[in-house]
């Protein structure tokens, strides 16, 4: 390694409660190059990161940088030496201006205690003409796209004229036009001699950009290695730490008569147009399609979460109307939510609590008292049937890794009898040997006749368990693809239609 | 025109007349109020008299520094409680260091009568005090400023019940106040240069608009505490010290609360363990009026203004109509009830 360690990160520890988040994990990034970190979900990449930041106090291990030991307490310290971040959340005061964001904790002062708005604008002017970004600074921030708000939050890491800057997953909401914008920048950070830590998932961003991999694996530091030796199949192999041979349960549903039969199905506040398409019974049915292409929304129309515009639903030959989740689930509906955290799981609640909620009405004793002598056998069948790791009953769910949250909540849906299961990103933020156990499940429930569909951003999972595949694009469904006889070439094609 | 540029002319007038929708809905309780201010100023034209006009300024101007101070609270999407109860105290501290030197049962005999801007420092700093108590607690323990709040009122009320109980005074009124202080607050140095009978606690409510006008917007402060309301991570991360900002945001608002009641002492120059109280709420009402928002990080100083006259507008001229005054709290409750409802109704995203 011929340029010189401009931070180094020695036996870094931290532990949450229940769980070893990092475990002696090692760090060196050089000056003038680009260092990418890589791992699965939960490998502690941003953890990392964030005791790099000052965002948690570390309980073990040295930090170096330019060869002084530091110990952030706080993001300014962090940011007052030489420290900036592009955050993977999109930090950002959306009631606000670009510019009040970009200056926001450091603005420029006159007289002590007053904001000079000139200079600001000044300032503004010159880091946006350096980066070439062009957006409006007097812009209200909620009122731009997403994008042009991550562009924003890199210019205004890059303007702290840090030594070391962390782009934690930059590129998740950016064009490939930006995509190309943001690496120009890259390099000329890179040319000025500052260290870059990069966080994707992006395989081929990471080779075409960075110098060096380091490679993580459950809060654990797996290898650090020049990006110009490494190919794509090793980096998955050293994340997954085994080869991936078999990673679908062999099929055995059999898909039976159409069940469920939806015709133009339109959203009225969302832009879903024109929806048709059937499911079978026993059949595992698979929606593909690009962010924001309207795959949760068929989901959450059909289940009543979402308004619907107009069209029909009709179960069994009768039609159903799904206004609400209440009216969805008593005509045998059930689904499972993209965003565990935020809509799926009641944190700081039981095991037991989170499995019934759903079903309460059916542990009413004399229409009044619940019966927690069924409530607890139903939960241990869950737990069973599911095979939740958990320590018992009354253990906070939050506590649980999110491969056994999951697995709780399918547990849930399943005590109100389904007749169809829509499944949002079932396995997402799930380590593989869990996507594995509910890929099992999936291929269970169809197998004993439930109808599934299942919404996925990872292409080789639809691939290999779904039957058949719809593709959404632009709101509209693109077409409908048989996952034994498709490849993801015409399943990206099909997703690209109305874009 | 061709039939594409004609459909897109359609469209924009649509738009056009869907925006004007929402830009009336928005300000829909302004419009009704002034509406009804206008039914009122026709049926009755006293209501636009030179008397009543001055009435409707002082009683504004009175109630304008406790909605100035709340306001800062609301962006950062708490809320002060106590800060009747801060009016309160202030003001019987405030009568009591400036009680006419030959005052019958002065409560400190002793220390005759307090020059003015000792009593205003002591006033506006205890209302300090009392907004630093509430930010310690609310930024370093998290709790919510409701709860927080809630507490101090009660406390303070405690406090103001022990303090009239103090001296001389035995739990009475305190009145016979200085002439001078009167002076100072509810005399007219307009009504002496020539001008209407306006107060003097008007000009300086101006003056205290201006300042608040300007560290809200002009200090680095007035940016924090916004980025803080609308986003209290991003601004940890970009290096904003959230516990003092927050703590500052509230001993603002008690040093709002105490020059309040350095107003109110001498405005009503006879003050009891009961002045103050309830401020808060028109405070808070004043303040959603003017579209501070609960969301968090939304707010003007202009808008608060209009929400103080609003509100003051409605009370002074309903009951020249004949109201009854009982309605006067159900009226409050669903102007409160309207304008929240309105508020939301900006920030919801239809699904």
């Amino acid at each position: 390694m011929e340029q010189p360690a401009l931070l180094e990160m020695r036996g870094i520890s931290k532990e949450f409660p229940g769980v070893k988040a990092l475990d002696n994990v090692n760090l060196t990034v050089r000056a003038g190059t680009v260092h990418a970190l890589m791992g699965e979900n939960g490998a502690g990449k941003s953890t990392l990161m964030k005791c790099l930041f000052g965002i948690y106090n570390k309980d073990g291990g040295t930090i170096t940088l330019d060869g002084k030991e530091i110990n952030f307490k706080s993001s300014k310290e962090a940011l007052e030496n030489g420290v900036a971040m592009v955050h993977q959340e999109l930090n950002q005061a959306l009631t606000r201006t670009v510019k009040d964001n970009l200056w926001l904790g450091r603005y420029p002062k006159v007289g002590g205690f007053m904001v000079s708005e000139r200079i600001m604008d000044q300032k503004t002017r010159e880091i946006f003409d350096t980066l070439e970004v062009n957006v409006n600074p007097k812009a209200i921030m909620s009122t731009l796209p997403v994008s042009q708000r991550q562009m924003v939050e890199i210019a205004k890491a890059v303007s702290y004229d840090a030594k070391i800057v962390v782009f934690d997953e930059p590129t998740s909401s950016l064009t490939e036009a930006e995509v190309e914008h943001l690496f120009r920048i890259i390099n000329m950070l890179k040319a000025k001699g500052c260290g870059i830590i990069y966080i994707s998932h992006k395989m081929e961003e990471i080779l075409r950009i960075s110098d060096d991999v380091t490679i993580m694996r459950d809060g654990q530091w797996v290898a650090t290695k020049a990006a110009k030796d490494l190919t794509m199949e090793e980096i998955i192999k050293l994340m997954v730490g085994r080869e991936l041979t078999n990673r679908f349960p062999e099929k055995t549903n059999e898909p039976g008569d159409v069940i469920l039969d939806v015709q133009h199905m339109n959203g009225k506040y969302t832009r879903l147009k024109e929806v048709t398409f059937q499911l079978r019974k026993g059949e595992v049915l698979g929606i593909a399609g690009l962010d924001g292409s309207g795959r949760t929304e068929v989901l959450e129309n059909l289940f009543g979460v979402m308004t619907r515009g107009g069209g029909t639903i009709t179960l069994h030959g009768r039609e159903i109307q799904n206004r609400t989740p209440q009216e969805s689930i008593k005509n045998g509906f059930a689904l499972l939510t993209e965003e565990r955290r935020a809509t799926g799981i009641f944190g700081i609640r039981d095991i037991r609590e989170n499995t019934v909620i759903s079903n309460l009405e059916n542990y009413l004793m004399g229409g009044i008292c619940l019966n927690d002598k069924k409530m607890k056998e139903d939960t241990d069948w869950a737990i069973q049937a599911m095979h939740i790791k958990t320590p018992s009953q009354k253990t906070q769910i939050r506590s649980l890794s999110g491969g056994n949250q999951q697995k709780v909540i399918i547990g849930r849906w399943l005590l109100t009898k389904p007749e169809v299961l829509l499944l949002d990103e079932p396995t997402r933020g799930i380590d593989v040997g869990a996507k594995y156990e509910i890929y099992q499940l999936i291929n269970d429930l169809a197998k004993e006749g439930k109808g599934v569909i299942m919404v996925s951003s990872e292409m080789p999972e639809l691939l290999g368990v779904c039957d058949r595949i719809l593709v959404m694009s632009g709101g509209q469904l693109a077409g409908e693809v048989d996952a034994k006889n498709t490849s993801q070439e015409e399943i990206l094609t099909l997703a690209a239609k109305y874009v | 025109m061709s039939n594409e540029s004609k459909a897109l002319a359609a469209k924009s007038k649509r738009l056009d007349a869907k925006q004007v929708g929402n830009v009336l809905l928005n300000n829909a309780l302004i419009i009704i109020m002034l509406l009804v201010a206008a039914y009122v100023a026709v049926t009755q034209p006293s209501f636009l008299s030179p008397r009543s006009l001055v009435n409707l300024l002082s009683l504004t101007a009175a109630y304008l520094p406790v909605a100035l101070g709340i306001g800062g609270c609301i962006v950062l999407t708490g809320t002060d409680l106590s800060a009747g109860r801060a009016v309160g105290i202030t003001a019987c501290v405030s009568a009591s260091l400036l009680q006419a030197s030959d005052a019958a049962n002065k409560m400190w005999p002793n220390i005759g009568t307090l020059p003015i801007p000792v009593v205003i420092l002591i006033s506006v700093g205890l209302g300090a005090l009392i907004g630093c108590f509430n930010g310690f607690f609310v930024a370093k323990f998290k709790l919510h400023p409701f709860i927080v709040t809630l507490a101090t009122q009660l406390i303070l009320y405690t406090t103001l019940l022990l303090y009239v109980q103090q001296g001389n005074n035995k739990g009475m009124a305190i009145s016979s106040l200085d002439q001078g202080y009167r002076d100072f607050v509810a005399g007219s140095i307009i009504q002496k240069l020539g001008g209407p009978n306006i107060p003097n606690y008007v000009i300086y409510a101006l003056l205290l608009t201006a300042l608040m006008w300007f560290i809200w917007n002009k200090t680095t402060f007035g940016k924090n505490m916004f980025a803080l309301g609308a986003n209290e991570e991003a601004a940890r991360v970009s290096g904003v010290n959230v516990l003092k900002t927050t703590i500052m945001v509230f001993a603002l608002a008690g040093a709002m609360y105490g020059w309040a009641g350095f107003v109110e002492s001498a405005r009503i120059a006879s003050n009891t363990a009961n002045t103050g109280v309830n401020y808060e709420l028109d405070a808070i009402a004043a303040c959603v009026i003017g579209g501070v928002s609960f969301v968090g990080g939304i707010g003007k100083i202009s808008g608060i203004v209009i929400g103080v006259l609003m509100l003051r507008l409605i009370f002074v001229a309903l009951p020249l109509v004949g109201m009854d005054q009982n309605l006067q709290y159900l009226i409050k409750g669903g102007i409160i009830l309207f304008a929240c409802a309105l508020d939301m109704r900006k920030y919801l995203v239809k699904k």
